[in-house]
C-alpha cells in the first residue's frame, strides 16, 4: 500500500521518478529567469482494427510515450520534448527549453504539491485498449453482416474499431501536479452504395467518446450507427443538385454545432484575441447573437469525447459560458495568454500530445435550447434549405468567415421538407451569423462523438451540439442557380 | 545504428512465427520557432524516433497481417511489442493479396539531393533571424500592415531505415526547411489575413526571407476591401497555389485503396479522357531535392516516373503492392509509409505539366470572372467528384482585376473541372510535393449574395 498521491505514484511506478526529480528539472527549466515551467509526461497507447473489401484486413497498436518540458518568459516560450524519459534526459530537455530566456540566475526552488482531482468523468471498468482483440474483430463482421444484408445497393463497407488509453502527467512551477487517464474509444462505419446505372454514394456514421467499448459490443450500440450510414448512401443515391445562392438554413440538432465551433469557437480563444487577430477581438460585452442565443463550452460532461477531467496543463475543466443571450461574455484560456490578458485560465489549454506545445482549444461547443418546437421552426420557412448532416468545416479567423460542408440535405418548400440535394458547402460570417438566428429549438442535442479539432497542425478530440435551428439567410454554396 | 532495431524486430518476429514481415525507423530531429512583431513567440526543439513493424502469418487462404509501433525503444518495449503485433496478426483474417511485394526491390539508391549535411550545423539563432527578416519585411511594406500571426522557420532532419524479411535493406536522410509569413493587414475597421510559404531540401534552395514577408503582406493588402458578388456562374482562373489544391484532390482519386474500393468517381476510367487536352498530370519520386522524393517507397519499391494523365487520358494509377493486386497490375513505387500505418499509396511529386499562358494572360482573357487566391474547407466528395468550397479571391471584369471579394463558394464536379479547363500557365509553383501552374475552368458555380 502506498499513500502517495496518484500523480506521484504514476511518476514513481510508470516513469522511475521521484517528487524531487521533477522539482529539480522544474528548477533548472527556471534558471536565467524564466516566468513558469512545466513538464508533461504522456503515454498514449492505441489499438485499432479495420475491415473492408469483407475481410478484416488489418491490426494495428502503438504505444507513443515522452515528455515536453516547457519555459515561459513575457509572451516567451521555450519548448523542448524527446521520447527518452529519464532524469538526464529531461534536463538536457529542461536546458533547451530555458534558452528563450535571456536573464541571469540559476536553477531555483520548486515543491510539488499534489491537488485532489477534481472530477472524475470516465469511470471504466475496462480500458479500451485492454478489450480482447477478437471481440473488436467480430464485432466488425457482424457490421459487414448486417450492412450487406440491409440493401442489395451496398457494394462495399469499410469500419474501423479504435481504442486509446492515454495517461498523462503534468507538473508545473507554481507547484501543481495532475495526472488523468484518458480513454477513447471510436466505432466508425462507411458504406458505399451503387445504383444500376452505376452512380455511386458513401454513406458515414461514427460514434465513441469516452466510454465503455461493451456499449457498442452490442447490437443495440452498434447497429444504429449502420442503420444511419446505410440510410444516407441510399438517400444520396437519389439526391440532386443542390441551389446555388443565399437563403433561410434550418439546421438539424447535433452535429451541425460544428457551424458553432468554426463560426465563434476558434475566433474566441485566447491566443488570437490576445494578438487581436480574431474577428472577436475587443468584443467582451458587446451583442454577437440574436436575444435567447447562449453558446457553452464545457469540458465536464460525463463520458463525451471533448471532456478531460484535467486539460493538458494541469488544471481541471470547467464549463465556460462564451455567448449569453446573445452577448459575448468570455474567451477559451490556456494558461500564457489567460496570464497576458489578466484573465483566469479556464481549463481549455489541450495538447495533441507531448510533442507538441499547448494552445487555448475548444471542448465540447454547443448552444443551449431555446423554446421553439422543431416541428413548428420547419412550418414557417417557405423556401429554404434543411441542412441534416455534415463533414468538416474551416475558419479564417482574421476575416471571420467559416466554411462548412453539408453532407445531406434537403429542399423546404411550404414549410415541409422536399427532395434531398447533395452535398455543398455553407458560408458565412462567424461574427454576424449568430445576429440572424431567429428560432432556437427546444430540442438540444449532442453528437455522436466523432469530431476532431485542427489548429496549428494538432488535432485534439472534441464535441459539438446544437438544438434545430433557422439562420436567415446563409450562402449555400450548390451548383444549381 | 538504425540497422540494429530493425533487424532484432524482423528477426524475432520470424522466430514469433511470422512468415514475413517490413519493418522501418524513422528518427528526426526538428527546430522551429516563430517571431511575431518583435518578439520571438516560440523556440521548439525536438528529437523522436519511431519504429514500425509490419508482420505477417500464414494461413489457409492467404496471409493475415498486422501493424505495430512503438517510440519507446527499449529492448523489453520492442520484444512486448514484436511479440504483440504477431499475436494480432494472427487474429485478422487471411487476405489472398496480402503479402511483401513480389521482388523487385530497389537495388541502387541514387542520390536525390534531399539534404544539404552542412544545414546540419545552422544554429537556430540563424533560423531565428530568418523569421525576424520575414516579419520585419512584411510590416515594412505597407502602415496598413497593422498586425500579424507571426513568422515562422523550421528545420527538420530525418532518417528513414527500411528493412523486410527478403533480405533488402535500405536508408536514406532528408532535410526539410520552411519559411512561413503570415501578416494581418487592416483598414477600416476590417482584417484580412494572407500567408506565403518557402520550402525546400536546403536552407539555400529558400526564397529570401524578406522577400517571403513581403509577398505575403501583399497578398493580405490586396484582400482589403473585400466585398461580396451575386451567384453567377462565370469562368474561374486559379493562381498556382490554389490550383495546386485541386491536383491534390486528383492525387487522392487516382491513388491505391479508393480504386479498389470503388470511393473515387475515376475508378474504372483508366484509358479514358478524364480532362481537357490541356491537362498532362506526372508523378515523380525521383525528381531532384523534390519535396516528395525518395529513393524507395514505403515497401522497398524504387520509385519512379509515372505519367497519369497525358493529354486528357487517364494513363496510370499509383499503386502500392496491396491494390496493385486488388486491381491486377504491378505496383508503381508509390507506397507511402508512416511507422504506424500499413503501405498505402500516394503522389510523391505530383504535378501538373505547364502550359503557354501567363496569370497576366489568362485574366486579360476573362471578361468578367473569378480569381481564387484562398480556398478553405473540406467540401470535395471523392467517390462522385463533387466540389464545393469556400472562397476568396479577386473579381474579374473587362479582362481587368476589379476588387477583392470573399465569403463565396466555388462549386462543380471535378470530373467537369478538369474537362473545363481551357487555359494552363507556364510557370509550376512549388510549395510541397504536390503543384501546379495556374490555370482557368471555363465555367462554375460561385455561390454568394
Amino acid at each position: 500500500m502506498s499513500d502517495l498521491p496518484a500523480p506521484l505514484r504514476l511518476a514513481r511506478d510508470g516513469y522511475g521518478l521521484g517528487a524531487g526529480d521533477l522539482e529539480a528539472v522544474l528548477g533548472a527549466a527556471l534558471a536565467r529567469g524564466a516566468d513558469f515551467a512545466d513538464l508533461f509526461l504522456e503515454r498514449t497507447t492505441q489499438d485499432s482494427v479495420a475491415l473492408e473489401d469483407g475481410i478484416v484486413k488489418s491490426g494495428d497498436r502503438h504505444v507513443a510515450q515522452g515528455v515536453g518540458v516547457r519555459a515561459q518568459v513575457g509572451e516567451r516560450q521555450g519548448y523542448a520534448h524527446t521520447d527518452e524519459i529519464t532524469l538526464e534526459s529531461l534536463r538536457l530537455a529542461a536546458g533547451a527549453a530555458r534558452t528563450i530566456a535571456e536573464g541571469s540566475g540559476g536553477e531555483r526552488a520548486v515543491a510539488v504539491r499534489a491537488a485532489r482531482a477534481p472530477h472524475d468523468l470516465y469511470p471504466l471498468a475496462t480500458a479500451p485498449t485492454d478489450v480482447p482483440v477478437r471481440e473488436k474483430i467480430a464485432l466488425l463482421g457482424e457490421i459487414d453482416a448486417y450492412a450487406r444484408g440491409r440493401d442489395p445497393r451496398i457494394v462495399q463497407v469499410m469500419a474501423s474499431v479504435v481504442s486509446q488509453q492515454r495517461s498523462v502527467l503534468i507538473a508545473s512551477s507554481d507547484g501543481g501536479i495532475a495526472s488523468d487517464v484518458q480513454p477513447l474509444v471510436r466505432v466508425n462505419v462507411q458504406v458505399v452504395a451503387e445504383d444500376a446505372r452505376g452512380r455511386r454514394e458513401l454513406g458515414y456514421q461514427g460514434g465513441g467518446g469516452r466510454v465503455e467499448l461493451a456499449a457498442y459490443l452490442t447490437a443495440s450500440g452498434w447497429r444504429p450507427l449502420v442503420d444511419e450510414a446505410v440510410r444516407l448512401a441510399l438517400l444520396n443515391l437519389g439526391a440532386g443538385p443542390c441551389p446555388a445562392g443565399t437563403m433561410d438554413v434550418v439546421l438539424a440538432p447535433g452535429w451541425a454545432g460544428v457551424l458553432l465551433h468554426e463560426a465563434v469557437g476558434h475566433g474566441l480563444e485566447g491566443d488570437f484575441n490576445r494578438k487581436g487577430t480574431s474577428a472577436f477581438a475587443g468584443r467582451i460585452g458587446q451583442r454577437v447573437a440574436a436575444p435567447g442565443v447562449t453558446v457553452v463550452d464545457d469540458g465536464t460532461l460525463p463520458g463525451r469525447r471533448g471532456s478531460l477531467n484535467v486539460d493538458d496543463e494541469g488544471l481541471p475543466t470547467q464549463r465556460n459560458v462564451l455567448i449569453e443571450d446573445g452577448i459575448l461574455v468570455g474567451y477559451l484560456q490556456d494558461r500564457l495568454n489567460a496570464r497576458l490578458m489578466g484573465m483566469a485560465p479556464t481549463g481549455n489549454g489541450r495538447r495533441q500530445s507531448y510533442q507538441h506545445l499547448p494552445l487555448p482549444r475548444m471542448t465540447n461547443t454547443f448552444m443551449l435550447a431555446g423554446q421553439d418546437d422543431p416541428e413548428e421552426i420547419l412550418r414557417s420557412v417557405d423556401r429554404g434549405l434543411y441542412a441534416a448532416n455534415f463533414g468538416g468545416g474551416q475558419v479564417d479567423i482574421t476575416s471571420g468567415k467559416f466554411v462548412f460542408a453539408v453532407s445531406e440535405a434537403y429542399r423546404i418548400e411550404g414549410g415541409r421538407l422536399g427532395a434531398p440535394v447533395k452535398g455543398a458547402s455553407l458560408i458565412g460570417n462567424g461574427p454576424d451569423v449568430l445576429t440572424r438566428v431567429r428560432r432556437i429549438g427546444s430540442d438540444l442535442q449532442l453528437d455522436h462523438g466523432v469530431g476532431t479539432c485542427g489548429k496549428e497542425g494538432q488535432s485534439v478530440p472534441v464535441g459539438v451540439g446544437l438544438p434545430t435551428l433557422l439562420i436567415e439567410g446563409i450562402t449555400v454554396g450548390g451548383t444549381e442557380g | 545504428m538504425s540497422e540494429g532495431p530493425l533487424r532484432q524486430a524482423l528477426a524475432r518476429a520470424q522466430r514469433r512465427g511470422a512468415c514475413a514481415a517490413d519493418a522501418v525507423l524513422v528518427d528526426s530531429e526538428s527546430r522551429e520557432a516563430r517571431v511575431r512583431g518583435d518578439e520571438i513567440e516560440f523556440v521548439t526543439q525536438e528529437r523522436s524516433r519511431t519504429l514500425g513493424l509490419r508482420a505477417f502469418v500464414r494461413a489457409p487462404g492467404g496471409l493475415r497481417v498486422a501493424i505495430g509501433s512503438t517510440t519507446d525503444l527499449a529492448a523489453s518495449t520492442l520484444e512486448r511489442l514484436v511479440d504483440e503485433t504477431v499475436e494480432l496478426a494472427g487474429a485478422t483474417a487471411p487476405d489472398p493479396c496480402a503479402g511483401l511485394p513480389d521482388g523487385g526491390f530497389a537495388t541502387e539508391l541514387p542520390e536525390l539531393g534531399l539534404i544539404e549535411p552542412a544545414d546540419r550545423s545552422v544554429p537556430l539563432e540563424a533560423r531565428i533571424a530568418d523569421a525576424r527578416r520575414a516579419e520585419a519585411a512584411a510590416r515594412a511594406v505597407d502602415p496598413r500592415i497593422t498586425n500579424s500571426q507571426g513568422s515562422d522557420a523550421s528545420s527538420s532532419f530525418t532518417r528513414v531505415a527500411f528493412g523486410n524479411s527478403e533480405g533488402f535493406f535500405g536508408e536514406y536522410e532528408s532535410a526539410y526547411h520552411g519559411l512561413t509569413s503570415m501578416p494581418v493587414a487592416g483598414a477600416d475597421g476590417a482584417m484580412q489575413t494572407d500567408w506565403w510559404v518557402s520550402i525546400g531540401r536546403s536552407l539555400a534552395a529558400l526564397e529570401d526571407p524578406a522577400a517571403v514577408g513581403r509577398r505575403a503582406a501583399e497578398r493580405a493588402l490586396r484582400r482589403l476591401g473585400s466585398r461580396r458578388v451575386r451567384t453567377c456562374r462565370v469562368p474561374v482562373v486559379f493562381e498556382a497555389i490554389t490550383a495546386r489544391s485541386l491536383l491534390g484532390h486528383l492525387a487522392g482519386c487516382v491513388s491505391g485503396a479508393a480504386l479498389y474500393r470503388k470511393t473515387s468517381f475515376l475508378a474504372g476510367k483508366l484509358g479514358h479522357a478524364i480532362a481537357s487536352e490541356a491537362v498532362t498530370v506526372v508523378d515523380d519520386g525521383r525528381r531532384p531535392a523534390g519535396l516528395g522524393s525518395r529513393p524507395f517507397d514505403g515497401e522497398g519499391l524504387p520509385t519512379r516516373r509515372t505519367m497519369v494523365v497525358e493529354r486528357g487520358v487517364l494513363k496510370s494509377w499509383l499503386l502500392d503492392s496491396y491494390a496493385g493486386r486488388k486491381l491486377g497490375l504491378p505496383p508503381t513505387g508509390s507506397a507511402s509509409r508512416s511507422p504506424g500505418s500499413a503501405p498505402s499509396a500516394s503522389s510523391t511529386n505530383f504535378w501538373l505539366e505547364p502550359g503557354r499562358s501567363s496569370l497576366a494572360e489568362m485574366i486579360a482573357g476573362t471578361e468578367r470572372g473569378l480569381l481564387v487566391t484562398w480556398l478553405f474547407g473540406h467540401g470535395f466528395d471523392p467517390v462522385t467528384g463533387d466540389f464545393s468550397r469556400g472562397a476568396a479571391g479577386l473579381w474579374i471584369e473587362d479582362g481587368r482585376v476589379a476588387f477583392p471579394v470573399h465569403e463565396l463558394t466555388i462549386a462543380g464536379n471535378l470530373g467537369d473541372m478538369l474537362a473545363g479547363i481551357d487555359a494552363v500557365g507556364s510557370e509550376v509553383e512549388w510549395l510541397g510535393g504536390v503543384a501546379a501552374p495556374p490555370l482557368r475552368i471555363a465555367s462554375m458555380t460561385v455561390a454568394g449574395e
